[in-house]
């Protein structure tokens, strides 16, 4: 028997000391971003730039953006970076975030099958819309809160279609992350709004391609927060505010514009100067 | 029937090359289910079996209990987990949200029950065979459970597999609790689901076949060891 | 332990019942047992020999009347019991009977070498590494009563113990309970074999349908029952 609890004590001591993060490593901080900007692949990008430069380890929770602002209200993050202007300043009004730093935009997409049912391909993307709901072709929604919901939420109303009247089996919300959403999207062979990043880092396109893009409407601005310390003591202020001036520096700003997918540009840096 | 293939093909190539990162999230996920195994079954199988040997009131809900949170939806419990470690939780001082402890914390409230409702089911059996021969070698309740888990230890072995294989192949509860951070919280599941997201459909049915895989394994040497046992020990 | 050993005797059960689930099983048991016989129960199926064996080892607690050991409502540990299925422990031999010492408060350093004697009085010594689960019933069985046998009790008793043993185990297994009865301790036996309790018995309790109708010394049992029930059991008319 006492081989045994020999055996058992030395297996747990073994597990534990093997798990990273059991033993103390300050030197990180932790950042609640979207999903738009982890399935782009632009974190895979920059962060390795910046944990070579500074040692600190930028550790990176993708949600959708309503989701992310929840996380760091409830104190779980030290810094946000999401895409959704209206619930950022929301944010920093309750007094959970500090400052809100523009740092880049991209531009969403309205994605559909190459043959164009709706006829929905052009420069406009409110009239894409309107052909889509017109001819009540299958269209995808992420229904998830999260800042391309938002957005999409916008352009609907922007384009005059009231979507509770016009709701119907076309409108499909899937509540799900950008890719699932495109996956979902790709098997039905529907429309569907995306951020250009993800859909250009997305690999089961299927049928689908790019329908609308270019309208100025359609640019997708991120912005980066400090969680304010003094809702969350625990928020490692100083790392967090190092990494936010990086992302708006020259520096920075010339990483995040050396993002490419097949040549492509995918995040336009427009942080303003100081 | 492209993706499948694909997938197999890139299945093969990434564990004949020991694809460094892939080794990573293998590890960890093996890691962190064996942690949970372990702190699970210092806790289900005595807690098993006292239910089975032990006559107090409130032993008959307790079974029930136990027999219900065998199948605990692992999301529910990611989301018990997550608001007991958040900041603003009770735990949430300790910081061990988006850690791999969380998603130890997590795994183990999500085998705990399953570990202690099949232990008492094993043990129940066994104490029917044994307890007038016990209870006349003067053993105390204490005792007698003990006895019996570790006479019915090849048995318990499978139970604790079958914990095992439901930790390692759960996604909801590691994804919520984990976060599923490159490099510190992504494990075979949560990396599965992240590429399926991405569309990389071929990658993320390797990576599935790499964790059945080592399920498989992992299983086919516990039921060689306990046929082994079972001849020698009888 | 040993001047409370002494003192055990008589074994005496008064106006012993016990019912369970509203079931009367045994009833008004009177019965005085001393130190020296070796008894033997003897009685149809159902008769309630088992229970009221459970109920002198302390298994079962009497629900009406009471049991003294030596005129006092004590339960003495020097005790052991001996059943009709051998129930070993997924180890070896030896551990076995280790175990037994152990919880019977031996210390760590005697028990190897006492449970190494006791196998060898059963002549099991040469097995007593191997796992107590693989050996042949004969041996499970002797290994039981090398357990029982280890532990040095006042009395021992057995419940069929040879009932699912083959002939040639079946004698091997009852030497060794005269060895055991030899040695001083009591025997109270419960079998179903005629020809065995013939061999073993000093005196015999005779039970039916949950009463003990007569407890007679063998030779008078066999040759005159006071009992009509034990006179037609010997007449092979009782089931």
């Amino acid at each position: 028997m006492n081989r045994i609890r020999r055996n058992l004590f030395g297996l747990a001591a073994a597990l534990l000391v093997g798990l990273p993060g059991a033993h103390a490593e300050d030197r990180f901080i932790t950042v609640a971003s979207t999903t738009s900007t982890e399935q782009s692949g632009l974190f895979t990008h920059l962060l390795p730039i910046y944990v070579q430069k500074t040692g600190v380890q930028i550790r990176v929770v993708a949600l959708g953006t309503g989701q992310a602002l929840d996380t760091a209200r409830r104190g779980d993050a030290d810094v946000v970076f999401v895409h959704d202007k209206n619930a950022e300043e929301k944010f920093i009004g309750e007094g959970y975030g500090v400052e809100r730093k523009e740092v880049m935009y991209n531009d969403f997409v309205l994605i559909g099958p190459k043959d164009d049912p709706a006829k929905a391909a052009g420069k406009d993307i409110l009239d894409g819309l309107r052909k889509v709901e017109l001819a009540k072709a299958p269209f995808v929604s992420r229904g998830d809160k999260s800042g391309t919901h938002a957005a999409e939420l916008r352009y609907w109303k922007a384009a005059a279609v009231d979507l509770e009247r016009a709701k119907g089996p076309w409108y499909k919300e899937t509540g799900s992350g950008m890719g699932p959403a495109l996956n979902t999207a790709s098997s039905m062979n529907a429309y569907i709004l995306a951020d250009r990043g993800t859909w250009l880092n997305f690999k089961n396109r299927g049928d689908l391609k790019v329908l609308v893009e270019g309208d100025t409407r359609l640019f997708n601005q991120y912005g980066v927060i400090l969680v304010n310390p003094a809702k969350h003591p625990h928020v490692k202020k100083e790392l967090g505010q190092q990494f936010i001036d990086w992302l708006v520096s020259d520096e920075g700003q010339k990483a995040i514009a050396e993002y490419k997918i097949g040549g492509e540009q995918l995040f336009f840096p427009n942080a303003k100067k100081p | 029937m492209s993706t499948l293939s694909e997938g197999f093909s890139t299945a093969f190539g990434l564990m004949a090359g020991f694809d460094a990162r892939l080794l990573g999230i293998v590890g960890l996920s093996l890691r962190v289910s064996l942690t949970a195994v372990f702190f699970g079954s210092l806790i289900g199988l005595p807690l098993g079996a006292s239910v089975a040997v032990g006559r107090f009131a409130g032993r008959a809900p307790v079974t029930v209990l136990l027999n219900a949170f065998i199948g605990l939806p692992a999301v529910v419990v990611g989301l018990l987990v997550y608001l007991l470690l958040s900041r603003a939780g009770p735990l949430g001082e300790f910081g061990l949200l988006f850690t791999p402890a969380a998603m130890v914390v997590a795994q183990t409230v999500l085998i705990t029950p399953l570990i202690a409702a099949f232990t008492r089911q094993i043990v129940a059996d066994a104490w029917r065979e044994y307890r007038e021969q016990l209870k006349s070698l003067g053993a105390s309740a204490g005792r007698a459970a003990f006895t019996l888990l570790v006479d019915t230890r090849f048995s318990l072995v499978t139970v604790v597999l079958a914990a095992f294989g439901r930790a390692i192949a759960e996604v909801g509860a590691v994804m919520i609790v984990g976060g599923n951070i490159d490099g510190v919280t992504r494990v075979m599941t949560t990396t599965i689901a992240l590429e399926t997201s991405k569309g990389d459909l071929p990658l993320a049915l390797a990576l599935g076949i790499i964790l059945v895989g080592i399920v498989i394994i992992v299983n086919a040497a516990a039921h060689a060891t306990r046929q082994l046992a079972q001849r020698r020990y009888g | 332990m040993a001047d409370h050993a002494n003192g055990m005797f008589p074994l005496a059960l008064r106006e012993v019942g016990f019912s369970a689930a509203g079931l009367s099983i045994v009833r008004k048991l009177h019965l005085t047992l001393d130190a020296e016989r070796r008894t033997v129960m003897l009685g149809p199926n159902g008769a309630g020999k088992s229970v009221t064996l459970r109920l002198m080892h302390g298994l079962l607690k009497a629900t009406a009347g009471e049991i003294t050991w030596g005129g006092q409502r004590i339960h003495p540990a020097a005790q052991a019991m001996v059943f009709q299925r051998p129930v070993l422990l997924r180890r070896s031999a030896r551990a076995n009977i280790e175990y037994a010492l152990d919880l019977a408060g031996v210390a760590q350093a005697e028990r190897t070498a006492r449970a190494a004697a006791a196998l060898d009085r059963v002549g099991l010594g040469h097995v007593a590494q191997r796992p107590a689960r693989v050996l042949s019933g004969g041996e499970q069985q002797r290994v039981a009563l090398a357990r029982a046998w280890a532990l040095a009790p006042r009395i021992l008793f057995l419940d069929e113990p040879t009932t699912s043993l083959d002939p040639a185990a079946s004698r091997e297994v009852e030497r060794i309970i005269a060895e055991i009865a030899a040695g001083g301790t009591k025997i109270v036996m419960i079998t179903h074999h005629l020809g065995q309790a013939r061999r073993l018995a000093d005196d015999i309790v005779f039970m039916h349908d949950g009463c003990i109708t007569e407890h007679t010394p063998a030779d008078q049992f066999f040759r005159q029952p006071q009992s009509p029930e034990g006179d037609a059991f010997l007449k092979g008319e009782l089931p």
